[in-house]
């Protein structure tokens, strides 16, 4: 058996790139030339691994010692500890301030212990644009078994896994792609929505970066599925990254024969292109993203509207699922249905994934089972709040979801329990707030969003938002008045009840939920012209 | 911009596409990287190209916040304003570089050096807050190193 062998996975996902992650790498491959270790290692770059504030991060395989934080000055160090008997770099080990001792692994670090990493199996494992890897990780398996079973068994499959859309609505998937099989017609489409436009979220973007071939797998099996030969992966322009490495495995999978013509002697064919998002938050919008790729304005069909499923691309019936809700498609097809529904709560299976950023001291890209407690993801894998500050709300679900009290930190974390708390699970952003964190300020913050995002297109988004903007305007600076709250209560339910699309109907959740659970905040602001955490500076 | 390197660039651009409807925005996207913005020839010429009528492409172009109808400075400086880097601070960062390069958000500086923008999230909240000069990142800021960074013009040039 060689000795070879040590992998050192770089992460170049987004965050560690800029944090110079592309320079480290080129550092690491000339110092193991001159140290001459290229028999002992070998340097391979990875997709997000998830711990994006302590990044650039580097992993060394098979021990998975972890050092975080690295610089280019590190690297002679770090090829020097791959010698027998050479010592760690302790400097670069997380330091875990519980036990004061620094962890040498990652498994062992909590923030990554207490995760269930399904979605993000080979996110910072394997080389993302090299399908071999994917391969040598079990890859396109499930599409090999897929193959062999029949269209309706899949989708049987996926029904009685429980799997729901990951973008935000939770709409069950199976249920879905059953309504694009059984509409009528030869032509049908497969889109994968990753315009992630909602401020706070960035799990799309990394799965997308790290395990690309996972989402295209599961696009190809949800085309045999319904029977459509042809698939637009929809990215955000501002992601070149993962535009770029979706691009190279959509190649790769072509070259292998995973896609295009008689894909592995089935005589089922099926291509993917990638469509770049604009920049506008409401194409995440189903009959909005769908218009966007015909060359139009972005905007919702008005109502009544036929379903995607019945009417989509091109006025065919077309199946739009979240990248990650494809990602998960290749796991249910090689593990089955039962493995999947095993894992989450009664009406939420498998697992959910957030970004999980703001005031905590572990920020980054987090995967835990459904029905995990806010608490656990805060305290325990997030670390708690930086600088000894007291938890004041967590926000989840973006622009679109709702800010929660620390009531709620008990709250197991599903689509259901979410949304009955006035929040939702949205595209998976988790924005963690202290002391120092006006609420009536961030309920402005998303109003400014919404308003501007707006397509104007109907009028109770349009003018309900401005308005509601206008009046949580006033209130932070100090001139409020008595009735305001009352105001913003009516506007925000008449605008979620006569909105045409989901953004209007979703848009008043952030000043609705902060008014249900810190309406003192608001009374401060109004009556006592006072900021209790200081942020608005017309009202110290 | 020269309107003859204009007028092939944007040939060169056509040439690279098809002629579907679906092909406006794909075509948009690339004027954009090339020039910075959207030159009226441009749009003309892409109106030709795919026939569909003038207004059609600026009801499009005025639809998507990529698209710009005006060129941009050589460094395009963006603040992120996600959430992420809003509770932590963006906002007095946005102040800070408004003052420091004297240009108000969406503002583009007459010598055409500097473009100041906000954008809703890059996604590197992790990082929180982030800017970004052209494809450089930059995270943690705090209004004192946004203000060096302009102070010190070279450093503004990372990867430019």
């Amino acid at each position: 058996m060689p000795e070879k062998l040590r992998t050192i996975l770089v992460c170049q996902g987004t965050g560690c790139i800029s944090g110079g992650a592309g320079q480290l790498q080129e550092a690491l491959s000339a110092e193991l030339t001159l140290q001459k270790l290229n028999a002992v290692a070998e340097i391979k770059h990875t997709g997000c691994h998830g711990f994006c504030q302590r990044g650039p991060l580097v992993v060394i395989e098979p021990e998975g010692i972890f050092y975080t934080k690295v610089t280019q000055n590190d690297v002679p160090d770090i090829l020097h500890s791959l010698r027998p008997g050479a010592p760690l770099v302790e400097r670069l080990l997380y330091y875990d301030t519980v036990i004061n001792q620094p962890i040498k692994s990652f498994h062992d670090v909590p923030f990554y212990y207490k995760q269930q990493r399904l979605v993000l199996r080979n996110c910072g494992v394997i080389n993302p644009e090299n399908i071999d890897d994917y391969l040598d990780a079990g890859g396109y398996k499930a599409l090999r078994k897929a193959l062999a079973m029949k269209p309706e068994e899949i989708i049987k499959e996926v029904k009685d896994s429980g799997l729901r859309g990951l973008g935000g609505a939770g709409f069950p998937t199976g249920r879905k792609w059953e309504a694009a099989s059984q509409s009528p017609g030869n032509v049908k489409y497969i889109i994968c929505n990753g315009d992630e436009g909602d401020p706070g979220a960035f799990q799309d973007r990394s799965v997308l970066e790290g395990d690309p071939h996972s989402v295209i797998e599961g696009m190809i099996i949800a085309g045999y599925a319904i029977g459509a030969h042809h698939g637009y992966a929809y990215v955000r322009n501002e992601y070149p990254f993962a535009v770029h490495r979706l691009g190279v495995a959509i190649e790769q999978a072509r070259q292998r024969g995973y896609l295009g013509k008689n894909i592995l002697g089935s005589k089922f064919n099926f291509d993917v292109e990638i469509f770049q998002g604009a920049g506008a938050f409401v194409c995440g919008e189903s009959t909005a993203l769908v218009l966007s790729i015909e060359g139009k304005r972005g905007m919702p069909r008005s109502l009544p509207r036929p379903r995607t499923t019945e009417v989509g691309l091109w006025g065919k019936p077309t199946v739009l699922n979240n990248v990650k809700t494809y990602a998960n498609i290749p796991l249910i097809i090689n593990n089955g249905a039962a493995w999947f529904a095993s894992r989450g709560t009664e009406k939420s299976k498998g697992t959910a994934i957030f970004s999980l950023t703001g005031k905590v001291v572990n920020s980054g890209l987090i995967e835990v089972v459904m029905g995990t407690r806010l608490r656990e993801i805060i305290f325990d894998i997030g670390g708690g709040i930086p600088g000894g500050r007291a938890f004041k709300a967590v926000q989840t679900g973006g622009p679109s979801g709702g800010c929660l009290p620390a009531e709620m930190l008990n709250m197991p974390v599903d689509f259901d329990s979410l949304t009955s708390a006035g929040s939702m699970m949205g595209s998976g952003g988790m924005v963690v707030m202290d002391q120092d964190t006006c609420m009536v300020d961030i309920a402005r913050y998303f109003l400014d969003f919404t308003q501007r995002e707006s397509c104007g297109q109907c009028i109770p988004c349009r003018i309900g938002t401005k308005q509601m903007f206008d009046i949580l305007d006033s209130i932070i600076k100090g001139r409020g008045k008595p009735g305001d709250i009352d105001l913003l209560l009516e506007l925000g339910h008449s605008i979620k009840e006569s909105s045409l699309c989901a953004l209007g109907q979703s848009a008043p959740n952030p000043v609705l939920s902060t008014i249900r659970y810190f309406r003192d905040e608001y009374e401060a602001h109004i009556f006592e012209g006072h900021c209790p955490a200081g942020v608005c500076t017309h009202c110290l | 911009m020269d309107a003859n390197l204009i007028e092939t660039g944007t040939k060169e651009i056509l040439s690279t596409h098809g002629k579907g409807h679906n092909k406006l925005v794909p075509i948009l996207l690339d004027i954009q990287e090339s020039f910075g913005y959207l030159p009226e020839n441009s749009v003309r010429q892409v109106s030709d190209f795919l026939n569909v009528r003038i207004g059609q492409v600026y009801s499009v172009a005025s639809f998507y916040k990529r698209f710009q109808l005006t060129p941009i400075g050589k460094r395009r400086v963006t603040v992120c304003r996600g959430t992420a880097c809003h509770i932590r601070g963006a906002p007095q960062i946005v102040t800070e570089i408004e003052n420091t390069i004297h240009l108000k958000e969406g503002e583009t500086s007459a010598d055409l050096e500097y473009t100041l923008e906000t954008v809703a999230c890059i996604g590197c909240c992790a990082l929180a807050p982030v800017i970004t000069v052209n494809k450089a990142v930059y995270g943690a800021m705090t209004p004192r190193t946004a203000k060096e960074l302009f102070n010190d013009s070279s450093r503004g040039d990372k990867n430019a």
